[in-house]
């Protein structure tokens, strides 16, 4: 069946059934900063609770439940899913790609994202949420009464499945639908970056599948993997973690490296210093990510060899980072530097990155790792690392990619605001941290004494939370007070990459023509050799482009379904659940669709209108 | 301008020289198959017959099972083929990955401290 036209349809059926990657983009995007919203919310209570000494602002066990879903939720429910909207609205574009290679299982990947999300926060209305940390170790998690447990694994499994299908997904459209002429050493860095976060996912994930299922076992159904007494193993769990573990720390961070080598050669108006070392970097701290899991466990009694390997491991890791690091301050050497919201951000992480850098030397140090373990010093260089580097990446993303996702530039004055009070607020409250962990003061614990010393930082750091509560509320409204300014936004940095070379918002086919990219920075090089807009390497013609489709909801909506009868243990709920995911993965097996084609004269349109 | 249905039966014959390419393709699949059969006997007549010990049986199949998972990628799976040096690098580069970390869990940080 092949239509001639796409049929029109209701706004919500639209986006419930888009395949358009740049809609599915938006929908990882603007989910993901409800969940960073959330999550933060979260972050913010567990600050009060801590800002005196023996606060009762929230019980043991509510802070215990409160801190395991602010850490599940940050990591894969807000900071993946605003890094996938990212990919999934710019890869397609910075390649000259009109889609992803598989849109229907893009859309399939969100709807089991947010319905992992789903079930994981529904945890809260039936009689608690998970409150094993997000590390969930065993046997502290196979023995958690209640069903709080059951939720974290199920809806990380569940969300999961879309995470892996998405990371595939990413890989074919690299290597199978670039543009011609854009060879994987012409592709931007941000591209690479995905590319290399989605080897990651491919590889890391399934390890986190295998410990969910054991969990899975081990809880409902009587298993005994993490049981001593029965001859089970509970160190097993944290190796299959962190096997995971480590590299989705990776999974975090690439896309933001990414992001911010396209920002800082765009405002330093050079092109990236050592194009070539920041690929191989990028491919040897991916490679290195795999090797080093076990430094999370220097104190679980591996051996004093077993350390030194992976201490050895650990700290080779700095030399690729390093190695970037150094390429983007070469970058910003003798250039043109604006310093608009987008490329503060940039360079406020440098300084940031490297300080979370230093402490993860430290604390790869496995002699002295024993004082540093399970302290507030780890959650330091933790934050440090992943609000100075991804967080702040996905900032300097929002505002530089804002204009070519939603129409429109946000505010740079609100925008300033936000930086200053988010990066003054985030130092506050983190800085203070590495000195309370070597004072002593322990993780994930709800409370702590009065009279040892540890009052005053503490009140320190939740004043910095509170700022950043309030940077990332100036944030919200500036996204809602700038939507007049709908000028100038195709291309409103003097970009250098493809996806600045199409109209904003972007004609749902991408290009009218694929581009025919000459070059690294491929409309860099038409603006300074050519006529400044890139060459196309088709005549104009239909373009054929898929349809959307509901079944993806329904195959998702099934596994949540299936999901919750596995966490009540109710055999016909799961039944009821499968059948719904089978059958509508019964349906796109035999329903033939081959999508549509846009006509000649819908793109000529466009282009009147245009110009 | 027409499209072609990608459904519509193929009309026509196929170049001799596709017919050559499919005829070699055709005789190289029939050879590895017949060749896996044996592979997978031999494997099935070690363990079944009482002669051989157990302490040569369970490598010597271990090592046919791999001959046999690479001929089913390279012959049958079609990673042989042009154009897939990519498929290659990420399925040799997850194989190693993955045997660098059992190779740890079992020599280095297993059983045995060190």
């Amino acid at each position: 069946m092949s239509n001639s036209a796409a049929s029109s349809k209701s706004v919500i059926w639209d986006w419930i059934t888009t395949v358009d990657h740049k809609k599915i983009g938006i929908l990882y995007f603007l989910t993901g900063l409800f969940f960073f919203a959330v999550a933060g919310l979260e972050a913010i209570l567990m600050r009060i609770q801590l800002m005196f000494p023996e606060m009762s602002f929230l019980g043991e066990q509510t802070y215990n439940e409160i801190l395991t879903m602010h850490g599940t939720m940050m990591l894969f429910f807000a900071a993946m899913p605003i890094f996938f909207g990212f990919m999934n609205f710019i890869i397609p574009l910075q390649i000259g790609a009109r889609d992803v290679a598989f849109p229907f299982l893009n859309n399939l990947g969100y709807w089991l994202f947010l319905f992992g999300g789903i079930i994981l926060n529904v945890s809260w209305f039936t009689g608690g949420a998970p409150d094993a940390g997000w590390t969930a170790y065993a046997p502290l998690s196979s023995n958690s009464p209640g069903h709080g447990v059951d939720f974290y694994v199920m809806g990380l499994q569940v969300s999961g499945i879309g995470t892996l299908m998405s990371g595939i997904n990413f890989l074919v459209t690299v290597i199978n639908m670039r543009a011609p002429g854009m060879s994987m050493m012409r592709m931007p860095l941000f591209t690479w970056s995905s590319f290399v976060t989605s080897m990651l996912i491919l590889f890391a994930f399934p390890a986190l599948t295998i410990g969910l299922l054991l969990l899975m076992l081990d809880r409902i159904f009587g298993g005994a993997f993490f049981d001593v007494g029965l001859g089970g193993n509970v160190v097993i769990w944290q190796h299959l973690f962190w096997i995971f573990g480590h590299p989705e720390v990776y999974i975090l961070i690439l896309p933001a490296f990414g992001i911010f080598s396209e920002v800082i050669p765009t405002f330093a108006k050079k092109r990236l210093f050592g194009y070539t070392a920041m690929v191989f970097a990028t491919l040897i701290i991916g490679f290195l990510g795999f090797m080093v899991w076990a430094h999370h466990m220097f104190t679980v009694g591996m051996g004093p060899v077993a350390n030194a390997v992976f201490a050895v491991a650990t700290m080779a890791i700095a030399v690729p980072t390093g190695i970037k690091i150094f390429n983007w301050l070469l970058t910003l050497w003798g250039g043109r530097i604006r310093f608009t919201v987008a490329n503060l951000f940039a360079l406020a992480f440098i300084p940031s990155f490297v300080m979370g850098g230093v402490t993860g030397v430290m604390l790869a140090t496995s002699a002295a790792n024993y004082q540093f373990h399970d302290t507030y010093f780890v959650v330091a260089h933790f934050h440090y690392v992943i609000i100075g580097g991804s967080v702040f990446g996905i900032f300097a993303g929002v505002f530089y990619w804002w204009p070519k996702m939603f129409g429109y530039r946000l505010s740079e004055a609100w925008g300033k605001w936000f930086f200053w009070l988010f990066l003054i607020g985030f130092h506050l409250t983190f800085f203070v941290q590495h000195f309370l962990g070597l004072m002593g003061m322990p993780r994930r614990i709800a409370s702590y004494l009065d009279g040892q010393d540890l009052n005053d930082l503490n009140f320190i750091s939740t004043m910095g939370a509170f700022l950043m509560g309030i940077a990332f509320i100036l944030l919200v409204i500036n996204v809602f007070i700038s939507r007049k300014n709908t000028t100038n936004v195709n291309d409103p940095w003097d970009g250098r990459t493809l996806e600045w070379s199409i109209p904003s918002p972007v004609p749902h086919y991408n290009f009218a023509q694929t581009p025919l990219v000459r070059e690294l920075d491929g409309l860099w090089f038409e603006k300074m050799n050519g006529d400044g807009r890139m060459k196309a390497a088709e005549p104009l013609d239909e373009i054929h482009m898929p349809n959307g489709s509901i079944l993806p909801f329904f195959i998702a909506l099934g596994l949540s379904i299936a999901s919750f009868g596995v966490i009540f243990t109710s055999w016909i709920v799961i039944i009821v659940g499968l059948l719904v995911t089978f059958a509508a993965m019964f349906i796109r097996s035999i329903k033939e669709d081959h999508g549509y084609h846009v006509p000649v004269s819908e793109i000529k349109a466009d282009q009147e209108v245009e110009k | 301008m027409a499209h072609v249905d990608p459904s519509a039966p193929l009309e026509g014959k196929a170049s001799k020289e596709t017919e050559r390419k499919l005829k070699r393709e055709s005789r190289t699949q029939i050879v590895s198959f017949v060749f896996m059969v044996f592979i997978t006997t031999t494997a099935f007549l070690t363990v079944a017959s009482d002669v051989i010990p157990s302490g040569f049986a369970i490598p010597f199949i271990l090592l046919l099972a791999s001959v046999q998972v690479i001929m089913q990628l390279y012959y049958f799976m079609h990673m042989n083929a042009k154009g897939t040096g990519w498929v290659n690098a990420l399925i040799w580069g997850g194989l190693f990955v993955a045997a660098m970390t059992v190779a740890a869990l079992m020599l280095l940080i297993g059983i045995t401290k060190y």
